[in-house]
């Protein structure tokens, strides 16, 4: 099995796949990197550079008089009070946070990428994974070795979640070593608030807490690599079901860009909610953004992703195992 | 002899189309055997199912005693095969595509490859990228794989399929090597008949699924050469002819007869000779293939 995979990770690393990726990713961060710096100034220019702590000042007074103030309800208070911790840190440690560090920028950019980008990186990956070999001619050469056929699929399914593993990891690491010359590399630390969650009109700040950015990072990093491998595993079943790579890549583009389209508009068509692409933005749910579709929370949309996976997987080995191959 | 590939009785339907009717052949050790057919007639078919491409919808394929559907790995173990065209990854070196299917295969040394480059003469070459290689190059580091698990048959489809003259030879001369000295099997599949004359011992002709004849080559040929001669007046060496040998008809102003000997043919050109005919040619001909179709499909002769 160590034989097949390291065949197959061969033949991705040959046909330059994975350097091609991180070159787009070195790109990419390169250039938001830059508007997030130019975004920065602007705002340095409207405030002044030395104006941002008492600005903070100002903004934790503000939420103090409010806290005092009587007719607001326990949960707003509670959430008040995380609040003003927050700011409190901020200006204890001396951060200002409109310009707060690599770790910051490594968020907003795994937040934004989880959608369309990430999942298109993946996709560049697994869509000629089985589909190459069909309409290059050597599935046939692979199939009549003394391997049996799904051990063949197995080592291609390992060698996607070990580029995926790549791609992940290299975003994590060009977005944060990119960002860095720009930003400082410090910011781990940062306290960011999570666990509130919106259900329909009202904030629900019951769970809402602290934690250091590390550990959300690691949190986003995590629900990223979910996005990926499933995105992945769907790819990889149209990979075996089509013998061109082309149209693979099409029907997981459509799919994706009608999820990024759907999640804008679907609120009231409620079964939308059972298809993969509007189930994508898991991050949304850490940093407590609306649901594209009321009712949808983090496990259910992880067990929507699991679900999708879980099917592709089968129909990719049942196929690949019984299919007559021409 | 002992068999090494055995096919029994295998069919294979698409839809409600049969498109393998039946097949039944064995292939003995040391020899090789010949696919004979016209492009559609199944010989790529047949071979996808005997390389495990396809399933069979019924029958049975062994291959040195090992069921190809119950034991695959087993049974596949035994063969090396080039289906079609010899598809090998473009963007990795020759010897790259080698390891790479040594990898899948248990026991292939880095000694054995090195041997198998040797064998097929591509040591030069075996470096660089099999993008840079010519079609004929292909076909021997195709060759070259399918020698790797050091196979007791081997399967190819069309071997000389795009090759120049020089190549097809060569290929001819090694597929024989292989089989005499190496006593492998070989099944060569061809649409060209004078391929399969000069290579095989033993040939199935085959055409809409089914196998027509299976016999050895120089029998089929014997059978159906036949003798062109041109003469004049016609009419009246059709009759001297008809006495000594079998008439079977005229084509292109020649009268065609069978081929018997050129024992045969020496005394017919002595008699018509003495009956004072103008003889201007006596051609043999062995049968093209479309001409051994027609005759052995029980459609009309040539005339």
């Amino acid at each position: 099995m160590i034989n097949l995979v390291y065949n197959e990770m061969l033949k991705i690393v040959r046909k330059k796949r994975l350097f091609i990726i991180a070159a787009i990713v070195a790109v990419l961060v390169s250039l938001f990197t830059y508007a997030q710096f130019k975004q920065i100034e602007t705002i340095r220019e409207r405030i002044g550079t030395t104006d941002w702590r008492t600005q903070l000042q100002q903004q934790i007074i503000d939420t103090q008089n409010r806290l005092n103030s009587t007719g607001i309800s326990e949960e707003w208070k509670k959430f008040l009070k995380i609040r003003l911790q927050q700011q409190q840190y901020y200006l204890d440690n001396d951060i200002n946070p409109m310009a707060p560090g690599a770790p910051t920028f490594m968020r907003m950019f795994i937040e934004n990428s989880i959608e369309l980008f990430l999942p298109l990186l993946v996709m560049v990956i697994a869509a000629d994974l089985v589909s190459s070999e069909a309409s290059g001619g050597t599935i046939k050469l692979l199939l009549t070795r003394p391997v049996k056929r799904w051990k063949v699929l197995m080592s291609k399914y390992i060698a996607m979640i070990l580029s995926t593993s790549f791609i992940v990891f290299s975003v994590a690491l060009l977005s944060y070593a990119i960002s860095g010359i720009v930003f400082g590399y410090g910011g781990w630390n940062l306290p960011l608030l999570t666990g509130f969650s919106i259900q329909g009109e009202e904030l629900n700040t019951a769970a809402a807490h602290l934690i250091p950015q590390w550990k959300y990072l690691l949190i986003e990093f995590g629900l990223a690599f979910f996005v990926s491998l499933v995105v992945g595993t769907l790819t990889f079943m149209l990979s075996v079901l089509l013998r061109s790579t082309a149209a693979v890549m099409g029907i997981m583009l459509a799919a994706l860009i009608s999820g990024a389209i759907l999640s804008n508009m679907v609120s009231s068509w409620e079964s939308a909610k059972y298809l993969f692409m509007v189930n994508l933005r898991l991050t949304s749910y850490i940093s407590g953004m609306a649901p594209p579709i009321d009712g949808m929370t983090l496990s259910f949309s992880m067990t929507v992703l699991a679900i999708w996976a879980l099917g592709a997987l089968i129909v990719s080995f049942y196929v690949f195992t019984k299919r007559d191959v021409y | 002899m002992e068999e090494t590939l055995v096919v029994q009785n295998v069919r294979k339907t698409i839809g409600k189309k049969e498109i393998i009717k039946g097949l039944s052949f064995s292939l003995k050790k040391g020899e090789v055997f010949g696919f004979l057919g016209p492009n559609g007639a199944g010989k790529t078919t047949t071979i996808r199912m005997l390389v495990g491409l396809i399933r069979p919808t019924s029958g049975t394929i062994s291959i040195c005693g090992y069921d190809l559907q119950k034991q695959f790995t087993k049974a596949i173990q035994h063969i090396g095969c080039i289906v079609e065209n010899p598809e090998l990854y473009p963007y990795l070196s020759g010897w790259e595509n080698l390891e790479h299917f040594a990898r899948m295969v248990p026991g292939v040394t880095m000694h054995r490859i090195q041997e198998v480059v040797e064998l097929v003469g591509l040591q030069n070459r075996i470096h660089d990228l099999v993008r840079t290689y010519s079609l004929g190059m292909r076909q021997r580091l195709g060759i070259a794989q399918a020698l790797l698990g050091k196979p007791t048959v081997l399967i190819l489809d069309e071997p000389t399929n795009g090759l120049d003259p020089v190549g097809i030879r060569e290929m001819r001369q090694f597929i024989r090597s292989l089989a005499e000295q190496e006593q492998l099997s070989v099944l060569v599949s061809s649409h060209l008949l004078s391929e399969i004359q000069l290579m095989c011992d033993r040939v199935a002709i085959m055409s809409k699924g089914e196998i027509i004849r299976i016999d050895t080559v120089e029998h089929l040929l014997q059978e159906q050469a036949r003798t062109y001669w041109n003469v004049v007046p016609i009419n009246t060496a059709k009759e001297i002819l008809t006495n000594e040998t079998t008439v079977i008809g005229e084509k292109d102003g020649a009268i065609v007869t069978i081929y018997e000997s050129n024992e045969t043919i020496a005394r017919c050109n002595a008699r018509l000779i003495e009956a004072g005919i103008y003889v201007s040619g006596i051609e043999r001909k062995l049968p093209t293939l479309e001409d051994l179709f027609i005759e052995l499909t029980g459609g009309e002769t040539i005339d």
